[in-house]
C-alpha cells in the first residue's frame, strides 16, 4: 500500500496547527461580525480549538488529564451558551434586533 | 488472579472540615432556591435573610479552620486550605454579605425576581471560595466560570430595562472571550509542562526556565485575566456594565468579582510560575508591568472627565486595579532579579490592597445607593449640597472618597503604603519607573475624588426639599460596617498587616 493511501505520519503538530487556525478564525470572526449569534458561534469555535489542543497534547504526552479537562470545558461552554441565549432573547424582545451595533445606549 | 473479591479500590481520604465553608454555601444555595419556590410572592424577600444567615454561617467553619492552625492539602495538593485561602474565603463571604445588605431594599422595591437574585449571588460566592483554594488549572478554570456565569445574569437582572440588557450582553461577550483566550493559553501551558497541577507546573518551570511557547501561553492567559480584572486596554466593558447593571450588582462586580480575578492571577503566576526560585517570572512580569502602568494612567485620566458618579467609580476601580497589579510586577521583577524571597511580601501587599479596596469601594457604592433612593440619579450634580440635606451621608461619602484617594489615617493610605513598599523592596530600575508612574497617578486621583466632596460641601442644594434621606436598616448596617473598617484599619493598620503576613 502506498504512503499516500495510508497516511500513518499524521503527528500532533497537524492537530495543533488546525486548532491554532480554528482559534484564529474564531477570534477574527468575533471582532469583525456584528450579529451577536454569529459572535457566539465564534466563541464556541475558540473554546473548541482549546479543547482540540488539550486532547492532542494529552495524546502526545500519554496523559489523561488533558482529556478530562475537555469534559469540564464542554459543561462550562453549555452553561455559557444557555445564559448568553437568554440575554439575547431579552434584548431581542426589547429592540427586535440582535445586531451588536444597535446596542449603543451606554458610552463615554 | 484478579477476581472481583481481591480488587481493592482505596477510597481517598475526604477532609469534611476543610470543605465545610464551601458545603455551607452550597446548602444555603439549595435552601434559598427551594424557599423561593415555596414562599408566596409577598414573603419571598425572606430569601435574603436566609442568604445572609447562610453567609454568616459559612464564617464559622472558617474560624475553626483558622483555629486548627495547620494547612490542609486535598487531592494531592490540587485543593489547598491554608491561611491565604481562608483569609480570602472570609473576605469573599463578608463582601457578599455586605452586597446582600445593599440589595435587600433595592430588590424588594423593584419588581424583580427575588429569590433568584440571592441564589445567583451565592453561586458566584461559591466559585470565589473554590477559587481561593484552587491549585490546579482545571479547578481554576471551573471556579472562574462559576464566578462569572451568574454575574452575567445579575448584570442583566432588570430584564425590561434596555441599559441593563446592554450591560449584560457587553459583559457576557467580553467574559466568554476572555475565558476562551485563557483556556487556549492553559492548553499550551499543559502541552509544554505536561501537568495541570500548579505545583507540578512550578517544578517544571523552575527547572527549564521560560521557553518561547510558555511566553505565548502566559500572554494569552494574562490577556484573559486582564479582561476579568478590567485592566487597560481590556477595560472598555467595565464602565458600560457598571452603569447599566443594578447598583448593588455593580458593587459586587467591582469588588468581589474583580477580587476573584485577582486571586486567580495570584494562584497562577505565584504558585504556578514563580515558586520556588522565581526563574519563570520573566514570562509574565513585563505584561503585568505594562497593564499596571496603562490601567493606572488611563483609568485616572478618563475618570477626571466623568459626570456620572457610577462611571467615575468604574474608572476609579480600573485605576485601583492598576495599583493592585503594581506589587505583582514588583514580585516578578524581584524574582527575575534573583531575589525570590521578596515576592512573598509583595503578594501579601496585593491581598492587603484587595481587602482594603473591598471595604472602601463597597462603602462608596452603599452611599450612592442611599442617595439615589431619593434623587433617582447617579449624576455628580445630584450630590450638590448633600452636606445640608444629609450631613451624615456626606461625611461617610467623604471618608470613603478620601480613603480611595489614599489620604492618611483612612485605610486607603495603608494599601498605597504596602504597594510602594513592594516597589522599593524590588528596587531595580523597572520597579522604580513603575513606582514613579504610581506616585503621579496617586496625585491625579485626588482631583476627581475631590469633586463629589466639593459638590457636597460648597454647592447649594438643587432642591428645596429638606426632609432627611431615609436609610433602611440593612443599608445603614452596610455603611456602618464598611466605614468602621476604613477608619479602624486606617488608624491601626496592624490588623490587616497581620492577615497579609499570615497569608504568605
Amino acid at each position: 500500500m502506498s504512503a499516500l493511501a495510508y497516511p500513518d505520519h499524521i503527528t500532533a503538530t497537524y492537530y495543533l496547527v488546525l486548532a491554532a487556525i480554528l482559534f484564529t478564525i474564531g477570534a477574527v470572526g468575533l471582532l469583525v461580525r456584528k450579529n451577536t449569534l454569529v459572535m457566539f458561534m465564534c466563541i464556541e469555535l475558540m473554546l473548541n480549538a482549546a479543547n482540540l489542543t488539550f486532547v492532542s497534547f494529552a495524546n502526545a504526552l500519554n496523559d489523561i488529564s488533558g482529556q478530562v479537562i475537555v469534559f469540564f470545558t464542554l459543561v462550562v461552554a453549555a452553561a455559557e451558551v444557555a445564559v448568553g441565549l437568554a440575554i439575547i432573547v431579552a434584548i431581542f424582545r426589547r429592540r427586535q434586533s440582535v445586531n451588536a451595533d444597535d446596542v449603543d445606549l451606554l458610552k463615554g | 488472579m484478579l477476581s472481583a473479591a481481591t480488587v481493592h479500590i482505596a477510597t481517598p481520604a475526604f477532609d469534611w472540615h476543610a470543605f465545610a465553608p464551601d458545603l455551607v454555601l452550597v446548602a444555603t444555595m439549595v435552601v434559598v432556591l427551594v424557599a423561593d419556590l415555596l414562599l408566596p410572592d409577598r414573603e419571598s424577600w425572606r430569601t435574603s435573610s436566609i442568604a445572609a444567615v447562610g453567609l454568616l454561617g459559612a464564617l464559622v467553619p472558617i474560624a475553626t479552620l483558622v483555629h486548627s492552625g495547620h494547612d490542609r492539602n486535598l487531592f494531592n495538593g490540587a485543593y489547598v486550605v491554608d491561611h491565604y485561602a481562608l483569609a480570602l474565603k472570609a473576605f469573599f463571604i463578608i463582601a457578599t454579605y455586605i452586597t446582600v445588605l445593599l440589595s435587600v431594599d433595592y430588590i424588594r422595591e423593584g419588581d424583580y425576581y427575588k429569590g433568584e437574585f440571592y441564589f445567583l449571588l451565592l453561586v458566584s460566592t461559591f466559585g470565589m471560595s473554590i477559587m481561593a483554594s484552587s491549585r490546579d488549572l482545571i479547578s481554576l478554570f471551573v471556579a472562574l466560570e462559576t464566578i462569572s456565569i451568574p454575574t452575567f445574569v445579575l448584570a442583566t437582572f432588570r430584564k425590561h430595562d434596555r441599559a441593563s440588557n446592554e450591560a449584560g450582553v457587553k459583559y457576557y461577550l467580553i467574559g466568554v472571550l476572555s475565558s476562551a483566550l485563557m483556556l487556549y493559553g492553559m492548553s499550551l501551558i499543559y502541552g509544554v509542562t505536561g501537568a495541570t497541577k500548579l505545583s507540578d507546573i512550578a517544578a517544571y518551570m523552575s527547572q527549564h526556565g521560560t521557553v518561547p511557547l510558555v511566553a505565548v501561553a502566559m500572554f494569552l492567559s494574562l490577556v484573559g485575566f486582564a479582561f476579568k480584572v478590567s485592566a487597560v486596554p481590556f477595560h472598555f466593558w467595565a464602565p458600560d456594565t457598571y452603569e447599566g447593571a443594578p447598583t448593588p450588582v455593580t458593587a459586587f462586580l467591582s469588588v468581589a468579582s474583580k477580587a476573584g480575578g485577582f486571586v486567580a492571577l495570584i494562584n497562577i503566576v505565584y504558585f504556578g510560575f514563580f515558586l520556588p526560585n522565581g526563574r519563570a517570572a520573566d514570562s509574565w512580569w513585563p505584561v503585568l508591568w505594562v497593564l499596571a502602568a496603562l490601567s493606572m494612567t488611563l483609568g485616572n485620566l478618563v475618570a477626571l472627565r466623568q459626570t456620572n458618579i457610577v462611571r467615575m467609580l468604574a474608572y476609579s476601580s480600573v485605576a485601583q486595579g492598576g495599583f493592585m497589579l503594581v506589587p505583582f510586577a514588583a514580585a516578578g521583577i524581584a524574582g527575575a532579579d534573583g531575589h525570590p524571597g521578596k515576592a512573598a511580601a509583595a503578594m501579601s501587599a496585593v491581598v492587603i490592597y484587595l481587602l482594603i479596596y473591598g471595604a472602601m469601594n463597597l462603602g462608596a457604592f452603599a452611599v450612592v445607593i442611599a442617595v439615589a433612593r431619593r434623587t433617582r440619579s447617579a449624576e455628580i450634580s445630584s450630590y450638590d449640597g448633600l452636606w445640608e440635606i444629609a450631613p451624615g451621608l456626606a461625611v461617610v461619602m467623604g471618608i470613603f472618597l478620601a480613603s480611595l484617594a489614599g489620604v492618611p489615617f483612612f485605610a486607603g493610605w495603608f494599601a498605597k503604603f504596602v504597594m510602594f513598599r513592594a516597589i522599593i523592596d524590588a528596587g531595580t530600575g523597572w520597579a522604580i519607573a513603575l513606582g514613579i508612574i504610581a506616585a503621579v497617578n496617586s496625585v491625579i486621583a485626588f482631583f476627581y475624588y475631590a469633586r463629589p466632596i466639593r459638590a457636597m460641601i460648597f454647592h447649594a442644594p438643587t432642591t428645596e426639599d429638606r426632609t432627611p434621606i431615609v436609610i433602611p436598616q440593612p443599608l445603614f448596617a452596610a455603611i456602618a460596617l464598611t466605614v468602621s473598617v476604613v477608619v479602624v484599619v486606617g488608624i491601626y493598620p496592624q490588623v490587616f498587616a497581620r492577615v497579609g503576613e499570615l497569608a504568605f
